[in-house]
Parts: structure tokens; sequence; C-alpha cells
């Protein structure tokens, strides 16, 4: 059984990471929403399936045309990703100034529902349009980074299997990493971060040292909807057909990932988002050997949400989060 | 004109011109139910009329007693006229059923304050449990006993699916109870998503659910050596159900218990300082809620005689909160209000402006594309209403009121009942000299 496990590790690992840096960046987002407004943010699952459509819209519509054919992929990914980031990042202003702005001294019940709200308009918009050009809303974008690369783990040791991947993978973790170094450094070096940090701290008080509350929710807001945007842009990428409904789960497994690592923190996220990649990829490739073909891999969602439960009852604050005495 | 404004209105107020007015109301759209073919708009005047009467200045028992003859007498025979009768009878099941799983979900969410994302868990609970028990699939798993159980068993497993349901209820509460507001919402959320996971693929190692090929030829229920296989006879007995239900919930509502959900849902913290134990509170608010769903996931699980997970998914656990939230969290006529006007909305009003869109665009009189057919719109539909409510009309359309107490006429029987027990210790000191 062991043996079984080990063989297919280094494609686990593999595919786990990629699914892991998804979850980590739109992880991103969820935490530094609620870690500014204390809001779960539902809607961001559906802004990361914009963010998806769009790139790969945008994709479809370089690659159709002549001259584009002279350009390297990799400019026209940058462009397409750029572009991709900054309309999504505009979404979810947007959504913030629609939404949630209006609320934000309401029950918190209330701005919840509207977050689901706004998730369900999105996902039927995006269905609709997608509908209107294509035909079907399913949609299949160029295939671009195609090469296989295959690491000779079976030269290293006969237990292992070799494990192969797109090119695309390595694009995508190489952004993703960027990504996440850029926030970290914009949260915790830059005048904004500091911002940022001072909103999430205390509202009033910020307010009072002169801080601008609206103008730095706004910025979370356009900075975690961009960074799930081109995430979106990056999972159309690696693999290829996405649908109006990708985000849901995507979405609540990405709170996850950010409950894991300690929801408010942005290092806990990147952590938790590759960890539950990681564990999902593993449960997926290994649950029917481990409970001897009870469960099947169609149960790792149950293992998803399973391991949520576990975190909220012995370690709410999360891997990385502070425990919080509570405000009366 | 002023005058002739006053005068209308003077006329509206009085009690015994708005009798005149109803009843008239009544007869004509029942009138126009009975000799119409198939005319949905006098359907849902009819059903409105119930509506109208809610606001009506009657007491509250002729209003009930009003209520439940149009329920019980008219509305099954003005519609029983035309050739679409099973069809309105289907209809008005099925939002018996809504509005009961909407009175479940109400206990928990609007009246505990407990965001609940996976209600529809329960349903599937309730279904599922009389669904096993009344086709072979149970001798898969019990080896004794004669699979599938008889028609009258149903009667028994509306009670069971009831508790059962209430007993998933307690097994989600009691790790979740630690967990607070939007946290509860996910891991609901969750918990509906591995039921439904769950029912999809316990079909191995031993075959409980025959998994994503649902459950077919549920025995129907008999009643009276009767079996009950049309939508009328399964609307008699969801109406049954849920006058039961409606009654339950408004004695929870002004029941100590229901006191203390409002108690908890204001602030946990200042409730559970004044005594009220939280997580006894918490726990009794899923199960109560839960169970009222598990009885209807059983009246459903036999009138569609099939049931697969595909009826249990996250759309239908959203869809029971928007009848809460758009009728008004906390207040029983707005849930029941709001579960009507949903179901009413997805079943009739969304499907026939679909065939009237196809039939418009079949003569060419517009053209519009599939993907803006109404019918797949419903997303969106709830997208907004949720967001519209929730910004503008939050509490609801008919929002929750906590029952009126009379300060004068409470002191005047407090002071009856103190007066009457110095009278009765003055009678004992008697005795005893």
């Amino acid at each position: 059984m062991l043996q079984d496990m080990l063989i297919s590790l280094p494609q686990v690992l593999i595919d786990g990471l990629a699914l892991g840096a998804v979850y980590a960046v739109v992880a991103l987002g969820y935490t530094m929403v609620y870690g500014i407004l204390q809001l779960i943010n539902f809607a961001h699952g559906e802004i990361f399936m914009t963010g998806a459509y769009i790139g790969t819209a945008l994709f479809i519509l370089i690659m159709g045309m002549s001259w584009t054919g002279a350009i390297p992929q990799l400019i026209v990914f940058i462009i397409v990703l750029l572009i991709s980031a900054g309309l999504v990042g505009l979404l979810g202003v947007g959504i913030e100034r629609v939404a949630y702005r209006p609320l934000r001294n309401t029950p918190r019940l209330i701005p919840l529902i509207t977050a689901i709200g706004i998730s369900f308009i999105l996902q039927d918009v995006v269905r609709f349009i997608a509908e209107m050009m294509n035909g079907s809303y399913i949609l299949t974008g160029p295939s671009l980074f195609t090469g296989q690369v295959t690491i000779g783990f079976s030269s290293i040791s006969s237990l292992f299997n070799d494990a192969s991947f797109k090119i695309s993978f390595i694009i995508m973790i190489v952004t993703a990493i960027l990504m996440m170094v850029a926030l970290d450094f914009f949260v915790n070096r830059t005048k904004w971060g500091t911002a940022i940090r001072a909103v999430s701290l205390d509202r009033e008080t910020a307010s009072l040292m002169s801080i601008n509350v609206n103008k730095v929710i706004s910025t979370t807001f356009f900075v975690g909807s961009a960074l799930g945007g081109a995430t979106g842009v990056l999972f159309a990428m690696q693999y290829g057909t996405i649908d109006p409904y990708i985000g849901f789960i995507l979405g609540l497994k990405a709170f996850i990932a950010a409950v894991l690592g300690g929801i408010g923190n942005i290092r806990g996220a990147m952590i938790g988002g590759l960890l539950l990649g990681l564990m999902e990829m593993f449960a997926a490739a290994n649950l029917t050997t481990l409970t001897g073909g009870i469960l099947g891999a169609e149960y790792k969602d149950v293992f998803a949400f399973a391991i949520l439960i576990i975190v909220l009852i012995f370690k709410p604050e999360g891997l990385l989060g502070k425990p919080t005495a509570e405000k009366v | 004109m002023t005058e002739m404004k006053e005068k209308l209105n003077m006329f509206l107020q009085h009690k015994w011109s708005q009798v005149i007015l109803f009843t008239l109301f009544v007869v004509i759209t029942s009138a126009a139910l009975y000799l119409s073919q198939k005319s949905v708009i006098a359907f849902l005047l009819l059903l409105a009329s119930l509506l109208v009467l809610y606001y009506m200045k009657l007491k509250n028992v002729t209003k009930w007693m009003v209520g439940g003859g149009i329920l019980f007498f008219l509305i099954p025979f003005a519609s029983s006229g035309g050739p679409a009768f099973q069809n309105y009878m289907e209809v008005a099941t099925m939002v018996g059923i809504y509005v009961s799983m909407a009175l479940g979900l109400n206990i928990v969410v609007g009246m505990a304050g407990l965001l609940d994302l996976g209600f529809v868990a329960f349903f599937a609970v309730g279904a599922y449990s009389y669904a096993i028990f009344a086709t072979p699939q149970a001798s898969n798993f019990m080896p004794f006993g004669e699979y599938p159980l008889a028609g009258e068993s149903f009667w028994i497993f509306l009670i069971i699916g009831g508790i059962l349901a209430a007993i998933a209820g307690v097994l989600i509460g009691v790790p979740v109870l630690r967990v607070k507001g939007d946290y509860l919402a996910i891991v609901t959320l969750g918990f509906g998503e591995i039921i439904r996971i769950v029912f999809n693929n316990a079909d191995r190692p031993i075959n409980l659910t025959n998994g994503a090929m649902g459950i077919s030829s549920v025995t129907p229920p008999r009643l009276f050596g009767m079996d009950l296989v049309f939508p009328n006879q399964y609307y008699f007995v969801t109406l049954i159900i849920l006058a039961f239900t409606i009654f339950a919930v408004i004695r929870f509502e002004h029941s100590k218990l229901g006191r203390s959900w409002k108690a908890v849902r204001e602030n946990e913290i200042a409730a559970q300082a004044m005594g009220i134990p939280l997580v006894k509170t918490k726990l009794m608010a899923f199960a109560l809620g839960a169970s009222f769903s598990g009885m209807m996931g059983v009246v459903f699980a036999a009138k569609q005689a099939f049931i697969d997970p595909t009826s249990f998914t996250l759309m239908e656990s959203f869809t029971i909160l928007v009848m809460v939230v758009l009728g008004g969290m906390g207040s029983v006529p707005g849930v029941i209000l709001g579960a009507a006007l949903v179901t009413i909305l997805n079943l009739q009003v969304l499907t026939e402006l679909t065939n009237w869109v196809n039939q418009l665009s079949l003569s060419g009189v517009i053209s519009i594309p599939d993907a803006l057919s109404p019918a797949k719109m419903q997303k969106l539909l709830f997208g907004l209403l949720l967001v519209l409510f929730a910004l503008y009309r939050p509490i609801g359309l008919i929002p929750a009121k906590n029952k009126k107490f009379d300060e004068q006429k409470l002191k005047k029987d407090n002071a009856l009942i103190l007066n009457k027990k110095e009278s009765a210790a003055v009678e004992k000191e008697k005795v005893q000299i």
C-alpha cells in the first residue's frame, strides 16, 4: 500500500502544487477582504471565474489576429494577464461600492446575503454573455505552452514513477509566486499597505489619523480582486476548459485554505492554499488505496470540508493566526 | 375629488364592506378558475385572496377558518373544472412543501440568527429515509424484514423522517456550535455538500442510496386502502402537515424557547449572561428546523416516487434562503408569503414566460436568444432579489413583529391573580385557625 502511494507521489506533488498555487492566490483575496471588513466575500470565487473568462476571451481574440503570430507567447500572456487583472480589479471595486459599502453598519448577516446574491448574478451574467457570443457557455481557450517536461524520478530511486507536466505549470507557479511576493511587499513595506493594515486593525481610529477609509477599502478590493482575476487567467491556461460554475466550489476551497492558514493573515493564506492543494491531490490519488476501496476520489471535497471543520474546532485562529479576544 | 377618496377610504376601512368585497373577489376568481380551461392568472388570484385575508380587519379565529375553508375546499374544487387540475394541484403541493421548509429554516436563520446554507441536507435525509425503506433498496443492508415496506408505513415515516432529520441537525450542530456567524455559514454549506456527495456515492461498498442513479418506484402511501398517487391527494396530505407546522412554529415563537432564540440572535453574550443555555437553545433551533424539513422530505420522496442527489443541490438551499429573506426573516406570515411567491415564480411564472417567449419567437414577432430564456434566468433573478432586498428592504415583505402586551391589562390581570392568591391565603389561614 505504501509503495502504491510512493510511486505516484512525484506526480501528486506537482499537481498538488499547481492546484495549491491557485488556492493560495485566491485565498489571498478572501483574507484581505476579511481582514479589513470582517466579511466573507462569497462573490470572490465568481470574481476568479470572471477573470478566467475575460482572460480566455482575450486569448482567443489576440490569437485570432494575424499579426500576433510574430509576438512570443509569453508577451501575449503577460499582456492578457495585466488587462484581465485590471478589469477584474475594477469589477471588485464596483461590487464593493454597490453591494457592501451601503451595508457596512448593518448586522453581518445582511452583507453576507448580498455577497451570495452577487455571486449568483455574476454566474448568470457570465453564462449569458458566453452563451451569446459562443453558443455554449463552456469555453475552451487556445492551448498555450503545451510542451511536456518529464522529470526522471525513476532514475533517483525505483520507488518513484516519472512525473510530467506542461510548461504552463512552470509559468503558473512562477507568476503565482511573483504575485504573492509582490503582495507581501505591498502590504508590509508601502504606505498604502500600512494604511490597509491600520484600517483592518481599527477603522475608526484609522479614520481619525487622516486615513481615507473608503479609499483604502476600495484599494483592498482592487488588489484582492485583481489577484483573483489573474489567477483565473492562470487557471484557464493550465486546465483549458472553463464554465461559469467553477468559481463557487473553488472559492469555497480557497476560503478553507484561508481559514487553515489563519484568516486575515496574508502569509497564512499562502501556506494554507499550498497545503490544501497538496492534501487534496493526495486524497484524490490515494483515498481509494487508503480506505481499501470504500471511499473513492469523489470524496476529496468531503475531505476539504472535514479539514475546515477540524481546524475551526481545534485551532480556530488557523496555523499562523493569532487568537483574538472576543469584543463585547 | 379628495372627498371621494376619503369616502372610498372610509368604505374600505369598514369591516363589512371589506368582507363583501373579499367574498366577491373570491367568488369571481374561483368561478373564473372553474369555468376557464386553463387560467394561471385566476389560480394565482385565488391564492392571493389568502394574502388579502391576512390584511383584513377580522378576528384571528375567523381568518384561520376562512383561510382553511379556501385552502381545503374552494381551491381543490374550483381548480377541478379544467384539464389543468393536476397541474394546479402539483404547484400547490410544491408550494406547501416549500412553505414548510422555509418555516423550518426561518427558525434557524430568522429566529435564532444562525445562517444555515446547507438546509436542503435535512430535506434529503427525510426523503432518503422513506425512499430507502419503501423500495427493495433496504434489503441490500438489512438482512431481516421484507422490503419494500407497505404503503401504510408512510405515516410512520413522516415521524421517523422528522426525527432522523432532527438527529442530523444535532449532529451538524454539535461540532459547529463553537463556530460563529460567517464561519457557521461556510461550515453548513460544506455540510450540505458533504451530504450530497455521500448520497451520490453511497452505492459502494454497500449499496445504500443507489448512488447517482437514484431510487425509483417508491411505494406510494396508502390510506384506508387507497394508494395516493395523484397530486390532488398529496395536496391534502401536504396541507395537513403544513397546518401542523404553522401551528407548531407559531407556538414555538411565543414560547420561552422562541424568546430565547431571539435573545441569542440579538446578542449572544447578553443572552448567556441572563441565564439562557446557549448550546441547548441553538441545538433546539437546528433540530426543530430540520425536523419540519425532514417531514416534507418524506412527502416529496413519496410524491415524486423517484429521488436522486440532483434534487438536493446547493441551489435548493439557496432557494429556501431566498424565500426567508424575501418574506422577512423571523416573520412567520412573511416567510409563508415569500415561499409561496418564490415557488410560484419558479414553477409557474418562469415556465409560462418561457413558453410565451418561445411562441413569440416561433411566430417571428421577436427573436430572443435561447440564452436569455426566462427559465434559465433563475439564478440572476434570485441574485437580484437577494441584493435588492438586502439593500433596500432587509426586513422583508412582511416584517417580523414582536408580540405586544398591553401594560394596563397585564397589571389588571396580575392584580386579579394576586388578589386571588391573597384571598386563598386568607382562606387557608382561616381554615387553620
